[in-house]
């Protein structure tokens, strides 16, 4: 089999790539070298929609943000994924501060971010009751919005699979070669054969870089940690709050999530790559940087978990999208830092104009649904709604999660779903299990047993996340 | 589904079933007592608990978790009294309509003339702690670990490194090392344990386990699962002393960091919530501040005996069974004051009159203490002296007031529980 395209890296930029390739006939593959889309970076981050004013005018960051948080809206609507449009507010906490808040919004402007504009005290003070007694003035960007990141890359995922797209986890890329115009792709084990590729790695985009022989950008892995707040928080703020931009980046923020927690963080820290530990030092800073953009946060007894993403910082200073030197149809989708879960749909649909460019053939699939396969929520539904459901399928009435009223019926249909959940992390991801309050202490056997059940595998087979993630270690004596 | 009810019972763990006997012995027709279970069984976290240690001061005779609570189911069955298990309540309001979904039933709307607060604690989680590094597996709650040994029988780890020495933990040290697990270290934030004294002898020091007081868990390793944590000595404001860091390698993670009443449906009701307990502020008739509906058991605050959990539990039944029949009369309600080493005491409210010839009142300290006296204070003046050998914060302790005590308790605006230390205890 070779296929037309093969992505290589399921994160946001991978799936919705994949996704948007589905709307014409095309034999298309996207592999990852973890377990399940939404590996890296696409699975730890914000979840900003930003609106576009913080990239330099005339980037293709700039260009990209602005497009595609115009189509985040409708985009989530499709694939049934946690979306609000909320407003942002870059905070200016002193006069001397001012011209840089002005810069913000002239760039803005010129990226073409609608609505943009500066707001005084008494007007900020209305929008976020609860912000800092301190902030002065305030950029308001009401494009903005805040999105479950993890969910719209496997929603993304799942949606081409249902297309007609397939996909290889657990297939960490070591080698492209080329004959007769065909891609080989090799993980050491077996070969994946395509006539385009595109490389969507990440952090990893430059080690890929390396394999098809460009040596011309580095990826710098940074790190960012957050603190994730109990439910009960999310009232603490209205809007994305965001301090004024320094030269490390946009600064820690204070924001409700799409899910209905409050999230902070992230600082901005060079560490190895795939380093995703937490340090007592790291979430202090981001405390500390927090509590300055309210007036009360939620103390730390309020943290439910704690967690970091490496950004994929380009050598360049953009987003690097572009064809490879040696391999003519290999695309390269690097350096996708933030705004890029903002930009990914606008990133997929300039990448499917790229490869046209290039000689992909784009003949429309009319049979292409860009609605995601119904996805229940029980908690979300009317009393009379979960009756209707749980009439039909009693699992519907069980709740497996207490914390997040998730039910057995919704975790069956995770696993059942095309691209499925294979592990606990993955059905957390897919409908919340084990994500509340409690962390998955109570829920967490009864889904092991779930999925040992629905995929006839013994409990001890059964992963947190990655293939030696073993959660069991056999039967007691 | 619309249904009608005089007692609806949130949890069917020890407390919910003692609640529901007491209501049955007060004269409540057993068809006009509802108990709701979210589980698929009655029993609650003593189906999990299979070592001996329950029923010592109720029954006199030690018996494992799921022989004790038999007792009570048995007693449920025999009286057949009404129960729903694969159900939970998604909501209660302080009109006490309770909403709860299950697999048979659907959505119900339950309407109850009282509701008992039975639902329980969970365990405090990696989160609430925010200990920093990876996010592998092998990081259990003590809970999750004892389900997996007792109920699924799997082994959640072969070397075990224990943060908390609370009693689950220390129970599960002793499982897990009879199950052939290595446990390298029970590490203890406080300078005291906050199990029981006969657990940390049974569990630790008869498998010589380590016990590391003043010693937390400041970093964990490991990529995919656990592959070691850092420990370090804490100073007395309990921050890691720098040069005291040390590795442990090890597989698991477990946590036995603390019990969390919950309360979450509690707050549906607008019920006042004790700071301290996490628990509801309740009267000696166990009535949270929302009339007719009453809480005992962990979700009220954290016991370590079931022994008292039945206790306090009857009495909430049997408070309920009166509210439905006579209701109460609105007489002054009092306040208890926990004072000088005393952290809190329930009840926090007390009304003048009882359906018992004793006032029960459960307690629990600060610290440990060595030959002590318990003071209660009656508007200053004191009413009873319990001399108390040792107190620690591990052991809740209880105190009655009868006979003159307790009328000068009734006729007082303010009862004081405190600690005397010194010469004239
Ligand atoms: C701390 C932080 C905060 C952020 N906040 C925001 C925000 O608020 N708003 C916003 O718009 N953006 C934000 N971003 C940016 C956003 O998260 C990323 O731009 C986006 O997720 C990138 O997606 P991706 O698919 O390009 O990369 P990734 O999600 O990193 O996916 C790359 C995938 O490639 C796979 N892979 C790598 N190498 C190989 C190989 N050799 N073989 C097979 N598979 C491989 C990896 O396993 C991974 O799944 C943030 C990022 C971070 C880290």
């Amino acid at each position: 089999m070779i296929y037309d395209v093969v992505i290589i890296g399921a994160g946001v930029t991978g799936t919705l790539l994949a996704r948007e390739l589905t709307k014409y006939k095309l034999n298309i593959c996207f592999i990852d070298k973890g377990p399940d889309a939404a590996n890296a970076a696409s699975r730890a981050n914000s979840g900003i929609v930003h609106a576009g004013f913080d990239a330099k005018s005339g980037s293709l960051k700039a260009k990209l943000n602005v497009r595609g948080c115009k189509m985040m809206k409708r985009i989530t609507e499709e694939l049934c994924v946690g979306y609000r449009n909320i407003p942002s507010l870059v905070l200016c906490f002193s006069e001397s501060d001012r011209a840089a808040l002005n810069e913000l919004y002239e760039r803005g402007i010129k990226n073409g971010v609608p609505d943009l504009r500066i707001v005084e005290r008494d007007e900020l003070v209305k929008l976020e009751p609860n912000i800092s007694d301190k902030a002065i003035a305030a950029l308001y960007a009401p494009s903005a919005g805040i999105v479950s990141p993890y969910e719209l890359c496997i929603a993304a995922g799942e949606n081409a699979v249902q297309n007609g797209a397939s996909y290889i986890f657990n297939y960490e890329v070591k080698s492209i070669t080329e004959n007769d115009g065909i891609y080989i792709v090799s993980d050491g084990n077996s070969n994946v054969s395509a006539r385009y590729i595109v490389a969507a790695c990440g952090i990893h985009c430059d080690d890929i870089a390396a394999m098809s022989g460009d040596l011309d950008f580095e990826i710098i892995p940074r790190k960012g940690e957050y603190m994730l707040f109990d439910k009960s928080c999310a009232g603490c703020v209205r809007n994305v709050l965001f301090p004024l931009p320094t030269k490390n980046g946009k600064g820690v923020l204070v924001a409700p999530t799409a899910d209905g927690n409050l999230i902070i963080g992230p600082n901005a820290n060079v560490s190895e790559k795939d380093d995703t530990e937490t340090t007592a030092c790291g979430l202090n800073e981001i405390y500390e940087n927090a509590v300055k953009l309210v007036k009360t946060l939620p103390s730390l007894k309020n943290v439910i978990t704690s967690f970091a993403g490496q950004r994929p910082t380009p050598s360049t200073g953009d987003f690097i999208i572009k064809f490879s030197a040696k391999y003519k149809k290999m695309l390269h989708i690097a350096g996708i830092e933030s705004p890029g879960l903002a930009s990914s749909p606008a990133v997929a649909e300039y990448a499917v104009q790229l490869l046209s460019q290039a000689g992909l053939i784009l003949e429309p699939n009319i049979k292409f649904n860009p609605y995601r396969k119904k996805l229940i929520k029980i908690r979300e539904l009317s009393d009379d709604e979960k009756q209707k459901y749980i009439s039909k399928n009693p699992a519907y009435g069980k709740i497996i999660c207490r914390c997040e009223s998730i039910t057995e019926g919704e975790i069956v249909d995770a696993i059942q779903r095309p691209m499925g959940a294979t592990t606990i992390d993955g059905v957390k991801r897919r409908t919340r299990a084990g994500m509340g309050r409690c962390q998955g202490g109570f829920c967490m056997p009864r889904v092991t047993e779930i999925l040992s059940r629905e995929l006839k595998k013994d409990m001890s087979d059964i992963r947190k996340y990655g293939q030696d993630s073993i959660l069991l270690y056999g039967k007691t004596k | 589904m619309e249904q009608r009810i005089k007692i609806a019972i949130i949890g069917g763990g020890p407390a919910g079933l003692a609640a529901a006997l007491g209501a049955y012995e007060s004269g409540i027709k057993a068809e006009d007592i509802l108990i709701i279970e979210r589980d698929s069984c009655l029993g609650g976290i003593l189906n999990q608990c299979i070592h001996a240690g329950f029923g010592l001061h109720r029954f006199g005779e030690e018996l494992t978790g799921p022989e004790y609570a038999e007792r009570y189911i048995k007693k449920v069955r025999e009286a057949d009294i009404g129960f729903i298990t694969d159900a939970m309540v998604l909501a209660l309001n302080d009109n006490k309509d309770i909403t709860y979904i299950s697999p048979t039933t659907g959505i119900v709307h339950l309407k109850a003339e009282a509701v008992i607060l039975a639902m329980g604690c969970r365990e405090r989680t990696r989160g609430a702690l925010n200990i920093p590094g990876t996010r592998p597996a092998g990081i259990y709650t003590a809970g999750t670990a004892q389900r997996f040994v007792n109920i699924e029988g799997y082994m959640p780890g072969k070397e075990v490194v224990i943060l908390g020495s609370g009693d689950i933990g220390l129970i599960m040290a002793r499982r897990m090392t009879l199950e052939g697990a290595k446990v390298k270290a029970v590490c203890e934030l406080m300078p005291y344990s906050s199990g029981l004294a006969r657990n940390i002898a049974q569990c630790l020091d008869d498998f010589q386990i380590p016990l590391m007081l003043s010693h937390t868990v400041v970093k964990i390793h490991g990529k995919e699962r656990v592959t070691g944590v850092t420990i370090a000595e804490v100073d007395s404001s309990l921050k890691p002393i720098p040069d005291t860091y040390k590795y442990i390698s090890c597989d698991t993670l477990m946590l036995s960091v603390g019990l969390i009443p919950e309360n979450e449906v509690s707050k549906g009701a607008d019920i006042e919530i004790d700071r301290v307990t996490n628990g509801a502020v309740v009267d000696n008739f166990r009535q949270t501040s929302k009339s007719g509906i009453f809480a005992c058991g962990n979700v009220l605050h954290v016991h370590d005996l079931v022994d008292f959990v039945s206790m306090e539990s009857e009495l909430a039944g049997r408070s309920a069974a009166k509210y439905v029949t006579e209701g109460f009369s609105g007489e002054n309600k009092s306040d208890t004051v926990p004072k000088g080493g005393v952290r809190y005491v329930v009840p926090q409210k007390y009304y003048g009159s009882s359906i018992d010839e004793k006032t029960e009142f459960f307690y629990r300290v600060g610290k440990n203490y060595r030959n002590v006296s318990l003071n209660v204070l009656a508007d200053g003046t004191l009413i009873l002296k319990k001399k108390l050998v040792r107190a620690a914060p591990g052991e809740m302790g209880n105190i009655s007031l009868k006979g003159e005590a307790l009328d000068k308790a009734r006729k007082a605006s303010n009862l004081v529980f405190t600690i005397e230390e010194g010469e004239n205890v």
